[in-house]
């Protein structure tokens, strides 16, 4: 760590009630002439108020995706129920070193991002653009082998909607081999993979607005826009960044590790 | 603090004509407010102003709500006889299907929260604006694309599966625009979600100082409620729907059970999202009226907290009760019984809002205005339309009346008798608020009037045949039963009705903006936030920032002030005339 600084200038001072945010009150035509962060809304008090707000905002967001997510959970819980061998049967086809390889890299992506918080909040703009370029860099590979990963399921017709639908054949002789009986029926298993495009497709596309998102950060960051008294768009991003990340500790199992035992 | 006048809210109303047309108070400043500020189409379809956009949505709401009265009209024209006559069957279908979806997701759920909630929880509850300006513009223009992708399927042909989109008929079976209108409700529906998170975030960090939790006005509480259900139910929507449409593109079983889907599991989806939705629409309603009934009954609010708390209860119970719709589908009698229960268990927080109006009527200053009026009938047709809900909640009279008129008529009586009422009665309350001028009186009572009359002639009727065994989303219906036709009769005359009473409003509201008497910061002498700034107020809401140092309602009654003599404008009460009260 470049500089120790006391916990007290890291963090804005947490104030008691939102009560006492409006009593020292400023024509909103003056404000930015008056001294207030450039970064202060006119609507907003001050940039405590700000905080606030749009913090509450993004775990608000945050809340929405969880129920977004949560419809597409509902149905992999009702049709795995439903066909528990297919669904063992399908899991198996994945590739389990591109999911684990994809784990690492997110669980690293991760902590760059926490370590990028921080050196937002300690003011140090060489780290902070450092460790915002490293995140997007292991984002981008993520979906880089998650593109592999597809495509090797593209070249066997291993996608919802493909006449026909199948499945890597080494797989389906491997598993009658060892369970002595024959493959499930190919419709339910490719309900799986309507399951498994929706989820991990839509979970890439999350992936695809937070690089985004990384990249008009690492370029004001660059700039100095942030500093220990403003750094919320930073930390902001990061939330969402570990929602994105905890959304795929959940697929990984779910998808990748439910015919292996 | 010099801008809160603390007397003015004090005084009841001396006479019926002075508070009308009152002068406008001594702090309020002449010259700039938000309506002024700017003319040019930029200053209007790229405003960040909470004020501006409520009126964005307050014109396009009241475009879709035209549009899906027309709709309304072909369906009871076509139901005067018993043949398909005017209309065949498929083009019925499509009929009722585009006045379901554009009365539900285009107007409903946006009516209230966006318009009035938009206006007013800001100014209610002493805040420049709302939390996210960006984001509450665009979600105006998410429900304008939603609305042109619904609306442009519409044109090329249409929808034919009802608003519920029940598959595998949504998803294999129909011929018509399913997943065009699919996508606009998605995006429609991410508007909502947007209010939802604004509202939220708005309530919890832009109070004013003093305005604690409980003084706030009931409107915001129940947006608050409101905004929970569409952050936490709209989602599932969103999902639902796309996996309904990536069926219908992509022919992989989801929810065709040829395919291998479950056709149940959507409708557990979509109604997780749509019995929610109803409170969606209805909670901002009782919000509205707990405003009305205190200020024109110039009473505290009877049983405040409850009435606060009543609101999240129903948000929360609402989403534990979607499986009773589903009563006779392949769903677990076992689950039935459960969702049974608590359906019957949301009738206790919606009858202790009933009960607390009820109450705060008792012994009040009643006044009948137009609002008190609108208001008055919102409790009447509530609790009829909330009583059958009941009905419909226990399984046995369930399968009886299941997809009869029993079920339009019921849910017609929650969303015109009691939304549209409320929407309409705080749309007159708050008019004068939102663009300086006073409507007719004498119009606005009249059409109230109307629309009560026309509303329960057409609605009452549906009740009786649906009880008869009238089927819904019918185009014919027998010719040898004549009591079907007598009453289809009776619907559509009072459909004409309340059509009229509709356009009324309609003519005077928009006469007003020019010709109504200019209206003063507080012409009905109410207590909140919103009435301490000028009307129309200015773009920065308030000239100084409020502080609160009195509860929500905090009304006296007429007769004490009468009593002591003080019923002049001129003539200020004193501290103890207040404080006794």
């Amino acid at each position: 760590m470049a500089t120790r600084v006391e916990d007290s200038t890291l963090i804005p001072a947490v104030h008691d009630t939102h009560a006492n945010h409006r009593v020292a009150h400023h024509d909103p035509h003056t404000e930015d002439a008056s001294g207030h962060h450039p970064a202060l809304q006119h609507h907003f008090d001050n940039l405590e108020q700000q905080r606030d707000a749009t913090t509450l905002g993004m775990w608000t967001f945050l809340v929405t995706e969880i129920m977004f997510f949560g419809g597409l959970f509902m149905a992999y819980t009702v049709y795995r129920v439903f066909n528990p061998e297919a669904f063992e049967a399908a899991s198996r086809v994945l590739e389990i070193k591109y999911g684990a390889i994809n784990t690492a890299v997110l669980i690293a992506s991760s902590l760059t991002m926490a370590m990028a918080v921080y050196f937002s909040q300690i003011g140090n703009r060489k780290l902070l653009v450092a460790f915002l370029g490293l995140t997007m860099i292991l984002g981008t590979a993520f979906l880089g082998i998650k593109a592999i990963e597809y495509s090797h399921k593209f070249a066997h017709n291993t996608y919802p909607g493909a006449v026909p639908f199948e499945v890597d054949h080494h797989v389906v002789e491997e598993y009658e081999r060892e369970k002595g009986r024959p493959f499930p029926d190919i419709n339910r298993v490719q309900m799986f993979y309507v399951i498994y495009y929706g989820m991990t497709g839509i979970h890439a596309l999350h992936m695809v607005i937070g690089i985004i998102a990384l990249g008009f950060l690492t370029f004001y960051g660059y700039r100095g826009a942030y500093s220990p008294e403003y750094n919320s768009p930073v930390e902001l991003t990061g939330l969402y960044w570990h929602f994105v990340d905890i959304v795929w500790i959940f697929l990984f199992p779910l998808l990748y590790l439910i015919g292996r035992h | 603090m010099s801008a809160i006048d603390r007397t003015a809210r004090d005084m009841p109303p001396a006479t019926p004509g002075v508070k009308r047309i009152a002068e406008p108070r001594a702090d309020e400043r002449p010259g700039s407010n938000y309506l002024n500020n700017g003319y040019g189409w930029k200053s209007w379809l790229l405003t960040k102003d909470h004020k501006r956009i409520g009126i964005l949505y307050l014109i396009s709401i009241s475009l879709f709500f035209a549009l899906g009265g027309i709709y309304a009209g072909f369906i009871r024209l076509e139901l005067l006889t018993p043949q398909s006559d005017l209309l065949q069957p498929a083009t019925y279908n499509k009929v009722f299907t585009q006045h379901g979806i554009i009365m539900v997701f285009l107007f409903l759920v946006p009516s209230i929260p966006a318009t009035l909630g938009n206006f007013l929880i800001p100014l209610m509850i002493g805040a420049k604006d709302l939390a996210f300006p960006r984001i509450n513009l665009l979600s105006w223009y998410l429900l304008i694309i939603g609305a042109v992708f619904a609306l442009g399927a519409m044109m090329y042909g249409g929808v034919d599966t009802g608003w519920t989109f029940y598959t595998p008929f949504s998803s294999t079976y129909s011929n018509t625009y399913v997943t065009a209108t699919g996508i606009g409700i998605f995006v429609a529906g991410f508007s909502s979600i947007l209010t939802g998170l604004n509202f939220i975030v708005t309530i919890h960090t832009m109070r004013a100082p003093g305005m604690t939790w409980f003084r706030m006005p009931l409107f915001v509480w129940a947006h608050y409620a409101t905004s929970l259900i569409m952050i936490l139910g709209t989602p599932v929507l969103a999902i639902t729907i796309s996996l309904m449409a990536f069926e219908r593109v992509t022919r992989v079983g989801i929810f065709d059970p040829a395919l291998g889907g479950d056709p149940i599991l959507f409708q557990h989806l979509f109604w997780f999202y749509s019995h929610p939705a109803v409170y969606i629409m209805l909670l901002p309603g009782m919000g509205i009226i707990s405003e009305i009934i205190s200020t024109f009954s110039r009473k505290n609010i009877f049983g405040y907290k409850f009435v606060a708390f009543s609101s999240i209860a129903i948000a929360v119970f609402g989403f534990l009760v979607w499986g009773h719709h589903m009563f006779t589908t392949g769903q677990s009698v076992y689950a039935g019984l459960v969702f049974s229960f608590i359906s019957y268990a949301v009738a206790v927080p919606s009858a202790i809002k009933v009960f607390n109006w009820s109450a705060t009527l008792f012994r009040g200053s009643i006044s009948y205005d137009t609002p008190m009026l609108y208001a008055l009938g919102f409790l009447g047709l509530f609790t009829l339309g909330g009583m059958t809900g009941v009905f419909l909640a226990a399984i046995g009279l369930d399968v009886h009346v299941h997809d009869t008129y029993f079920v339009v008529a019921h849910f017609h009586y929650i969303m015109v008798g009691g939304t549209l009422l409320a929407y309409l009665g705080g749309l007159h309350y708050w008019w004068p608020k939102m663009f300086g001028r006073m409507y007719p009186e004498g119009w606005g009572r009249f059409s109230a009037l109307v629309v009560f009359v026309g509303f329960n002639l057409t609605f009452f009727p549906q009740f009786l045949l649906g009880y008869l065994g009238m089927p819904r989303r019918y185009a014919a219906y027998p010719v040898d039963i004549p009591a079907f036709q007598v009453l289809h009769i009776l619907s559509t005359a009072g459909a004409t009705i309340l059509g009229a009473g509709l356009v009324i409003p309609l003519i005077y509201l928009i006469w007003s903006l020019i010709g109504g008497p200019k209206a003063a910061g507080d012409p009905w002498m109410a207590t909140g936030l919103e009435w301490r700034t000028a009307s129309p107020p200015p773009t920065e809401n308030f000239h100084e920032t409020p502080v609160v140092t009195w509860n929500a309602y905090e009304y006296a009654p007429q007769e004490d002030m009468e009593v002591i003599g003080k019923t002049s404008p001129d003539d200020k009460p004193d501290r103890s005339s207040y404080s006794g009260a």
